[in-house]
């Protein structure tokens, strides 16, 4: 019954962030709401980790699966995808690698600095 | 065949988690970074329903289940983010920093791209937020006049890119920091890149997540102003 419990928290909270998706008129989605709504409630202490603690790790560990079925449906975008080919691949493959190492190092200057400051 | 299985409640779930079986199995014997067990099954799954002639959609009737299961997913990120708190106070300033860095980056890189390509600004707005989570992108590129499922379709090839290559492109920059590492993974390539910080460790994991979040509402503050450009 424990994940039942667990399980029945969780989609409660996803229920809440469906509806203040509803209500806000950004371009921001439910899930988002859900893992800030889902943090506040842990900082309040109104959510304990006990809690939710065994099936979010369930979630999360399964998490990559779940994009399969997305995945799979590049094949029917192709069409769409064929005038503007070149520069999207490059937006996807360099891009990528830019933003990962523009963020990571960017991070790592100012990570650290703190820790030396720590010291 | 495509009828059969539009009336099985279970066959897309089953051969999506076949393939993914099948994707583990081949990058635990041959071990090399790019074989991406998520990539495997994305093209074993393409491959079964070409040779059988199942449409997407007969598929999706019930694959739909574990797309169905990513927001609830999504919102359990925010329990290895809170068990994080204290590096999260910690590294207050590292994160914010670096997701505005990595996501101004994204957005001149299109920028230059595009003027490069001689894009129109749909096309130019529908490359924009790639490397956001699928729903604000989707959000993003309808908003400013792009083309939404050219941008789903950008969005997850981001996120395979990032998932693939995260690994290769941390060791060439010397990107060690568990820190700097789960930064980088949930702003290049959110959700998709996260499940990769997540098997680094929960920190990274809960980095990532975080990058998600901040990296998409800088997001679609940046593409705004960035759409006026072209």
């Amino acid at each position: 019954m424990r994940y039942l419990r667990q399980l029945c928290i969780i989609l409660a909270i996803t229920c809440a962030a469906e509806l203040l998706h509803h209500f806000i008129p950004l371009p921001v989605p439910a899930s988002i709401y859900g893992l800030v709504l889902m943090f506040c409630l842990l900082l309040a202490g109104v959510i304990k980790p006990a809690q939710v603690k065994e099936t979010a790790d369930l979630l999360i560990e399964i998490m990559p699966v779940m994009f399969i079925p997305a995945a799979a449906g590049l094949a029917e975008s192709w069409s769409v995808l064929q005038p503007i080919l070149v520069p999207a691949l490059i937006a996807v493959l360099a891009v990528t690698v830019l933003v990962i190492a523009a963020t990571g190092l960017t991070a790592q200057a100012f990570t650290g600095k703190e820790e030396k400051g720590d010291e | 065949m495509s009828e059969i299985i539009r009336t099985s409640g279970f066959f897309g779930v089953v051969i999506s988690l076949a393939a993914y079986f099948i994707g583990m199995y081949v990058k635990k014997r041959l071990g090399k970074g790019f074989l991406n067990p998520l990539l495997i099954a994305a093209v074993l799954v393409i491959a079964v329903l070409l040779i059988f002639r199942i449409d997407y959609s007969a598929y999706m009737a019930s694959a739909g289940y574990l797309s169905w299961l990513l927001t609830p997913a999504t919102v359990c990120l925010a329990v290895p983010l809170y068990s994080q708190l204290q590096a999260l106070k910690k590294n207050i300033r590292a994160i914010l920093i670096a997701s505005a860095a990595g996501v101004l980056t994204s957005l001149l890189s299109i920028l230059l791209l595009a003027l490069l390509f001689g894009l129109g600004h749909a096309d130019y707005v529908t490359l924009l937020p790639k490397s956001v989570t699928t729903a604000i992108g989707l959000g993003i590129s309808e908003e400013l006049g792009g083309y939404p499922s050219i941008t789903a379709a950008v969005i997850i090839l981001t996120g395979i890119m990032g998932n693939v290559s995260g690994e290769l492109v941390c060791r060439l920059f010397r990107i060690t920091h568990p820190v700097a590492k789960g930064l980088a993974m949930g702003t290049a390539s959110h959700a998709i890149g996260t499940a990769k910080a997540l098997e680094w460790g929960e920190l990274e994991g809960a980095m990532s997540s975080l990058a998600i979040v901040i990296s998409g509402l800088l997001t679609v503050v940046g593409a705004s102003l960035f759409a006026m450009m072209i």
